[in-house]
């Protein structure tokens, strides 16, 4: 008797799938950049980082990756910036939980700015 | 869920001899001990193939390369990069941190390659099926067991023009089909992973980060020619290799791809592990079924040819490990995908390990119809320590040199041949002006003769007697007629030697003479070494004109040769001088020469 019928190999393929294509970073359209330094984690981006990565694979983004990068001080924490071709650089500032959703469901989904939460991005202490 | 980094680490045996092992478990601890656990996935991959800056760690999915990594950097690594996401610039490859939302530009030595054999090197766990099936693994074998016939099978090898890999270049589509013409009702299906090249290790590293690639061609074999048993012929010195194989072995069986009525198609299939002993002369195919056998492994003339009298006297398909390597990949997208990479004589992609006096030691990539200036040069990265190139020494034992003028040949089966080298498996040792080359071709003639079987004459006495031959020049003792001998004795080993070894063993030596015959001269009528290699013909003197009498040398000369007044031009006594060289490297003054 077979163990693994064909349908339960492909199975297995769709589901492991997605874990691995998290790993293929290429090519992606839209690229998202929490500021993780010291005083971005104290201004709660970790909670923002995470609420955006689960937004996004809530509603399945495949186009975008998310990274980190180091402090964004003196620019209001939790900075985000949010790149593609379409919209270039955005940066928002102040980033909380709820700001996160926002940027998740109505940027990186539809495409479509917040001005309200965007900010100049002053040069990065270093 | 929430925000994750995966950190790949390599796990071949290059990087884990460099404590690749400590690294990978050092970064779980530490994840552990600053709480992000996680957040963290950490992987052990097969090969990346970037030896030279090893241990390789990325991390992702800011593609961070991290090279020379040791254990006590992943306590930093984790601190800086996982939680505060900032890269360590002292360990990346380039040392300049990217822009943050720039895609990273591949690095150089990656620019030119294409990876279809080790496309899952260095990106998947190899002692994981699932990331395997993950990355579009046993979809080939899908196909094969309920979409094609065996004929389709054939047919997709012969539009792909695949030749075989391990260094004779034969259609792979031939063998399969004499085998599968057979009547016999039981035949076999083996891999040949007795690499035997100084210097060549792809199977190896193939067989580390991706074996599972392996498994699954010798199943598609073995459904097309109707076999149902395969064997895998691997050095035993190659643990790490023969653990990820068993490992993969067990899981394929779990989950039912090797056993019983796979996939529930009601074929059987199931593959065992042959150790060889590590013998230069098992590469070759007669040979290496002789030693699956339990016989001493010694070559048999050819016809019968395996894929009718094989193992056993059974029809049996035999393939190097790289040709296995692309089948599945051939099977997934289609002969033509594959025809289209190349040069209309060779197909697809070779892997070369490219090693040497080269500043990127590695393995590499590339289509068939690469120069080899591209490979020295763009992915090499050229000559270390600024020296001047001399030659490249492809195929191994049985191959011959490559020398500047030929560097940029579109590097294929025939035009290897066309230059008088070969493909062999796909060493590549590179060699700069301190290299002497009858040195070279005394080195890989030690080497045939050490693994000659012995079994036929011309092949044990005609490359003892070359050997000694070029024992004799390099001592000083050459004479005019020894070329001449040479050749005589060349010749008769290429039309007498009843297998490749023996046919081939003069290769390097013919080569060298072709390419070199100033060299030779040189050390024949001359008596001189050009290279400063060969200790009977040369000797150390001290320039006085340059010596300021320091003493630097005489403190360090291990045998006291070296004598002279403080700040007064020293000598080197002849007599004792061992020709270390130690005395050359030591002075600052470039006054110690060789004559």
């Amino acid at each position: 008797m077979a163990k693994l019928s064909l349908s339960d190999l492909r199975e297995i393929r769709s589901r492991e799938e997605k874990n691995l294509k998290k790993r293929d970073i290429h090519g992606r359209e839209i690229h998202v950049v929490v500021a993780m330094g010291t005083s971005g984690i104290n201004a709660g981006a970790k909670l923002t980082l995470n609420t955006i990565a689960d937004d996004v694979e809530k509603l399945g983004l495949d186009n975008v990756i998310i990274t980190q990068t180091g402090s964004a001080a003196p620019n209001p924490e939790p900075v985000v910036e949010v790149y593609s071709s379409k919209t270039g650089l955005v940066v928002y500032g102040s980033v909380d939980k709820d700001a996160a959703h926002r940027i998740v469901s109505e940027h990186l989904k539809e495409g479509r700015i917040l001005e309200d939460l965007r900010i100049e991005m002053q040069d990065k202490e270093q | 869920m929430g925000f994750k980094n995966y950190i790949l680490v390599c796990g071949g045996t290059g990087c884990e001899s460099s404590r690749s092992d400590q690294i990978y478990h050092a970064l779980i601890d530490e994840a552990a001990a600053q709480g992000v656990a996680e957040q963290v996935q950490v992987i052990k991959t097969g090969c990346f193939g970037f030896c030279e800056q090893g241990p390789i760690v990325k991390i992702l999915p800011e593609d961070s390369f991290y090279v020379q990594v040791k254990p006590e950097d992943a306590k930093e690594l984790i601190a800086e990069h996982v939680i505060k996401g900032r890269e360590v610039t002292r360990l990346l490859y380039n040392k300049v941190p990217h822009k943050a939302y720039e895609e990273v530009e591949d690095i150089q030595f990656y620019q030119k390659q294409q990876r279809i054999v080790l496309r899952n090197c260095g990106s998947i766990d190899p002692e994981n099926i699932d990331e395997y099936i993950a990355a579009g693994g046993y979809k080939a074998l899908e196909k094969v067991l309920f979409d094609l016939t065996p004929d389709d099978v054939i047919n997709e090898l012969k539009t792909a023009g695949l030749r075989g890999r391990g260094g004779a270049g034969f259609p792979t589509w031939m063998k399969w089909n004499f085998t599968k013409q057979e009547k016999d009702p039981v035949k076999y299906v083996v891999c040949n992973a007795d690499e035997g090249d100084p210097g060549a290790y792809m199977d190896r590293s193939t067989l580390e980060g991706d074996p599972h690639a392996v498994l699954e061609a010798m199943t598609i074999c073995g459904h097309t020619v109707g076999a149902h048993q395969g064997f895998i012929y691997i050095r035993a010195e190659y643990p790490l290799a023969i653990h990820r194989l068993e490992v993969a072995m067990k899981q394929a069986r779990e989950y039912g791809l090797l056993g019983k009525d796979i996939l529930g198609s009601g074929f059987d299939y199931d593959i065992e592990i042959r150790l060889g002993a590590g013998a230069f002369v098992c590469g070759e195919e007669t040979a290496l079924l002789q030693s699956i056998e339990g016989h001493r492994g010694m070559p048999k003339p050819r016809p019968p040819f395996p894929a009718s009298k094989g193992l056993w006297g059974k029809p049996t398909v035999i393939n190097n490990v790289e040709t296995w390597a692309n089948i599945a990949q051939i099977i997934t997208n289609g002969g033509e995908w594959f025809a289209s990479i190349g040069t209309p004589d060779s197909h697809g992609t070779k892997v070369f390990a490219l090693t040497g006096k080269i500043c990127n030691s590695g393995l590499v990539e590339v289509p068939m119809g690469t120069t080899l200036r591209e490979i020295v040069y763009d992915i090499g990265g050229g000559i270390a320590h600024g020296k001047k190139f001399k030659a490249v020494q492809t195929g191994g034992p049985s191959g011959g040199v490559i020398t500047e003028e030929n560097l940029d040949t579109p590097i294929d089966f025939g035009g290897l041949q066309r230059i008088g080298s070969m493909m062999g498996s796909g060493g590549m040792i590179v060699m700069d002006e301190d290299d002497c080359i009858v040195d070279v071709a005394k080195f890989y003639l030690n080497f045939t003769v050490d693994e000659s079987c012995g079994k036929c004459a011309p092949c044990r006495i005609g490359g003892k007697s070359l050997y000694n031959i070029l024992e004799k020049i390099t001592q000083g003792k050459g004479e005019e007629n020894d070329i001449k001998q040479i050749e005589q004795i060349a010749h008769a080993m290429k039309i007498g030697s009843l297998c490749a070894l023996g046919q081939t063993a003069p290769n390097p030596v013919l080569s060298t003479l072709h390419y070199f015959p100033e060299e030779y001269k040189a050390h024949i009528v001359d008596k001189k070494c050009p290279s400063g290699k060969c200790k009977k013909l040369i000797s150390y003197e001290i320039n006085p004109n340059k010596c300021i009498g320091c003493t630097a040398c005489a403190r360090k000369c291990p045998v006291g040769a070296i004598s002279g007044e403080v700040k007064k031009p020293h000598k080197i006594n002849g007599n004792v001088c061992i020709k270390c060289g130690v005395c050359k490297d030591t002075c600052k003054f470039s006054a110690i020469e060789i004559h």
